[in-house]
């Protein structure tokens, strides 16, 4: 068994490096969107002011997309180079979404976007207009992708263990596919995405209107931004509301962990607005609750019990003895493969093998755990509950927000008033922040409420991690430290010039051969 | 679907894509790293250097993504060997990544500033990302060609005696040398076609050189595995539809075992052949500013031998232990499940023609020479 600090500094890199690639994910897909309704709007009305907005969003697009793609193969790399046990045990099922994601998206975007920025002389209006949507599409197509990974680690559809491979395989591909938390995942974070492309073009173009320059750019960018923003807002919560009601029936820790429910409460639950969740003495103090509305939200209906965490720690205990046979029927096959019994007592065990593995932190048998060791592993199944309650209601909190400003934006430009309110003109300026905090905080609750999952109920993270020396963990975590710091004052520093120089980037003087680039 | 397909025969069939993958990342992104290690000698002034640029710059990202799904082909096709190999050269990989990395920023930031300080940070930035990639990738596959010192338990989870040194051993830096010649070659040939005057012709000057080199090297590099580096062979049976378990079998090491199936298939002989003659025509064509399509043709056969090469001589095996030989992963014990190789190789059936159809037409879009009027007046393909 590997020492568990190599765990640790992985699950550090891995979220650092993760949230890090998140930074640029979410304004790619709301921007190439945006970019592509713009051009949309050019090829129809012919007016050039609609060229130009493409192509100086495009520019921030631009150096975005570069880091977005820069950052995503450290995450391809690293199930490899950090996770090689979990690679080995899952790679059967959660590699081929991701090869899927090379060959249907990542090559749709990543070759249409140098035509994008390089094809604006040598394509028809259409022509160019099509590249366009095709880099949307494939931005769009690459999240689906990986979503379907990522929906498979939550709830693991469609795959057996096999003893003789010692890993997952896939037994229904249709079922890895249409896995209904991937599809409503999927849903959720690209709206996400679109919120933060809307926030993006409203928060600039308030700050063109407050400081009066590039006036007719930045109404009109944010009238785009506001009805765009306004749906995606909408769809953000909606969907978000959805993935709340899948969690429910396939992971109840991640909800009870949420809303810091230690007990079962009779149905229909109260829903926690705000309290301080004690993990030690497991309790929330101070709470502020509202009667029945977790229960109506949850399950949908009134007499479904929300299991509580003390509950789920009581069935992970059960889980964990279940599992132990599992494990000991495997290692008599090993012995000898055409162990009937063994064969029987696995095909019997099998499902709560994973909540067996749980036990290998303490009792590296398995089978020869004492009670003490089993309770112990039990209680490893409740995540760390503060920070999920409180990261969730601020992305909620922030959800909410966006619809009331998107609201407000629409409003005002159905009016032709934006730049008459600079009370709002400066809300929406300083809002800029916000969908990238909102992001983050969801991807954390989405991951930190897994654990001890690597995958829900079959894998434990600690059990995924390479055979690595710390040292080596050490070197790269220090090392993309450093890197991305550095990288990150590159980028806001390209990010901040292009925008003070603003759209006179792009605005080439007719007849001149303009491409749209900084010289 | 998967009906149709006989596991024995699927795991050969993907043998044979991971080696397309491979190729098709050898090819197309191969060029872009050698353009970009050649950056400071064909350009001497920053519009010649942008001249170079422009001429990967609208097609480089998508290049990439042959790596990318090369990678992810791995992943989902031989899970193991991703586990074994991305995990194993640990210190490699996160050098890999760093240069991966600086490519993409480097080709957007760097115009985005007309500081001379701020252009050439960069420039030697994609330099030495073009080249520290080429010979990484040259490196890894020395490595794999010589067997890695990993071993499996009976878990199946690796562990391995691999360092930083180890990996950098003669031969594999024979390996990355190769790569590195023959990417400069091809990248070399594709700025013949691509850059104007005077870019080009010392893009030819350079590409000779280079070809020369990778005819040399991969020489060495073949007297090398005849008598110097130990290859592998499996000496029990093989049931190529056994499940994927890489311990069942009985592996001996022994000098000459890398050329043992040009001795049992003669016609694979073609690979080695196709490398070396592909460069030597090259090597002919570069001398004038006639032929240069020919040329880069030249150089890509010369990439798909040198890379099939290495595949048959390793041929059954992926990635032999040297620690542990039985652990060495081969076609016929590191493979995904059946249905996992039928879904993706009806995936790739279907998605690879289309990819190579749009690329095909990004190409022809953008068809023509970069050339200093277009870079200045930043019309003709003058973003960067």
């Amino acid at each position: 068994m590997p020492a568990v600090d190599v765990v640790t500094l992985s699950r550090i890199q891995f979220g650092m490096t993760a949230m890090y690639h998140f930074l640029f994910v979410p304004l790619t897909l709301g921007l190439s969107l945006l970019l592509a309704i713009m051009e949309s709007v050019y090829v129809m009305t012919g007016r050039t002011i609609w060229r130009d907005m493409t192509k100086f969003w495009g520019l921030l697009f631009g150096v975005n997309f570069a880091m977005g793609v820069a950052t995503g193969v450290t995450m391809e790399f690293q199930f490899g180079t950090n996770w090689a046990y979990y690679s080995h045990y899952v790679g059967d099922v959660f590699g081929a979404p991701l090869a899927l994601e090379g060959l249907m998206a990542f090559f749709l975007e990543a070759t249409f976007i140098g035509l994008f920025f390089f094809g604006w002389e040598r394509l028809s209006k259409v022509g160019h207009l099509v590249v366009t949507w095709l880099v949307a599409i494939g931005s769009n197509l690459s999240a689906l992708w990986i979503l379907i990974a990522n929906g498979w680690m939550q709830h693991p559809v469609g795959a057996a263990f096999d003893y003789r491979t010692m890993r997952m395989e896939m037994t229904s591909f249709w079922a890895v596919l249409f896995n209904p938390v991937a599809q409503v995942k999927f849903v959720h974070t690209v709206s996400a995405g679109y919120v933060t492309g809307a926030v993006f073009v409203l928060a600039i173009g308030a700050i063109y209107l407050l400081l009066r320059r590039d006036v007719e750019l930045a109404r009109r960018s944010m009238t785009v931004a506001a009805s765009f923003g306004l749906a995606s807002a909408l769809s953000v919560v909606v969907l978000g509301d959805e993935s709340g009601y899948t969690a429910t029936a396939n992971q109840k820790m991640k909800i009870a962990a949420i809303e810091a429910m230690w007990d079962t409460e009779p149905p229909p639950a109260s829903l926690t607005l705000f309290g301080f969740p004690d993990s030690k003495a497991e309790v929330t103090r101070d709470r502020i609750a509202i009667p029945w509305a977790l229960g109506l939200i949850a399950t949908r209906s009134v007499d479904t019990p929300i299991p509580g965490v003390k509950e789920l720690v009581a069935d992970a205990e059960r889980r964990i003895r279940d599992g132990m046979p599992a494990y000991a029927a495997l290692q008599a096959l090993r012995a000898n493969p055409d162990d009937a019994a063994a064969k029987a007592t696995l095909a019997d065990h099998g499902g709560n093998l994973g909540y067996a593995l749980l036990l290998k932190r303490y009792a590296p048998n398995v089978v020869d755990a004492s009670d003490d060791q089993i309770a112990e592993a039990a209680r490893d199944t409740m995540p760390a509950i503060a920070p999920l309650f409180w990261s969730f209601r601020v992305m909620v909190g922030l959800g909410f927000l966006f619809i009331a400003v998107f609201a407000y934006a629409f409003w005002l430009s159905a009016r032709r008033a934006l730049d008459r309110r600079r009370w709002f003109l400066w809300l929406a300026a300083l809002i800029l922040p916000a969908p990238w905090i909102a992001s983050e905080l969801g991807w954390f609750v989405a991951e930190s409420g897994r654990q001890p999952w690597a995958i829900e109920g079959v894998l434990p993270t600690f059990l995924g991690q390479s055979s690595v020396a710390a040292s080596d963990v050490w070197f790269s975590l220090i090392g993309f430290v450093l890197f991305y710091s550095a990288l990150a004052v590159v980028e806001v520093y390209l990010m901040v010039r292009t925008i003070r120089l603003g759209p006179a980037l792009v605005a080439a003087p007719e007849g001149a051969r303009g491409m749209g680039a900084a010289p | 679907m998967s009906f149709l397909f006989d596991y024995g025969t699927l795991r050969l069939t993907w043998w044979l894509l991971l080696g397309v993958l491979l190729i098709g990342f050898a090819v197309m992104d191969g060029f872009d790293l050698g353009v970009a290690a050649l950056i400071p000698w064909v350009g001497r002034n920053d519009v010649e250097r942008r001249i170079a640029i422009n001429a990967i710059g609208p097609v480089w990202e998508g290049n990439q993504v042959w790596l990318i799904l090369g990678a992810g082909a791995i992943f989902a096709a031989w899970p193991p060997l991703y586990a074994v190999a991305f995990s194993g050269f640990y210190p490699a990989m996160f050098i890999a990544l760093v240069a991966l990395i600086l490519r993409p920023v480097g080709f957007k930031f760097r115009s985005k500033v007309e500081h001379p300080l701020w252009r050439s940070t960069w420039d030697w930035t994609l330099t030495v990302g073009g080249a520290a990639a080429a010979l990484v990738f040259g490196v890894a596959v020395g490595n794999a060609l010589e067997g890695a010192p990993f071993a499996f338990d009976q878990d199946l989870r690796a562990s391995y005696h691999i360092t930083l040194i180890g990996l950098l051993n003669p031969f594999a830096l024979l390996a990355g040398l190769v790569s590195l010649a023959m990417l400069v070659m091809h990248g070399a040939a594709y700025l013949g076609v691509k850059a104007d005057e005077p870019v080009a012709g010392r893009a030819r000057r350079a590409g000779r050189a280079a070809a020369l080199a990778t005819i040399v090297l991969f020489a060495i590099g073949g007297l090398a595995v005849a008598f110097v580096v130990k290859g592998y062979r499996v000496v029990s049976a093989i049931d190529p539809s056994a499940p994927s378990n890489p311990l069942g079998k009985t592996v001996e090491q022994g000098t000459g075992l890398l050329l043992a199936n040009y001795g049992l298939h003669p016609w694979t002989l073609a690979a080695p052949i196709l490398g070396f003659a592909g460069a030597a025509l090259a090597f002919l064509l570069l001398a004038s500013s006639r032929r240069p399509a020919a040329a880069l043709l030249a150089t890509s056969a010369s990439v798909i031998g040198i890379v099939a090469t290495a595949g048959v001589s390793m041929f059954p095996f992926l990635l032999p232990s040297s620690e542990s030989p039985a652990s060495g992963l081969t076609v016929w014990d590191a493979s995904s499940s059946r249905l996992t190789l039928a879904i993706m190789l009806v995936s790739v059936v279907m998605f690879v023609p289309i990819v190579l159809a749009y690329t095909a037409w990004v190409y022809y879009a953008l068809r023509g020479r970069v050339t200093a009027q277009g870079v200045a007046d930043g019309g003709h393909g003058g973003a960067y």
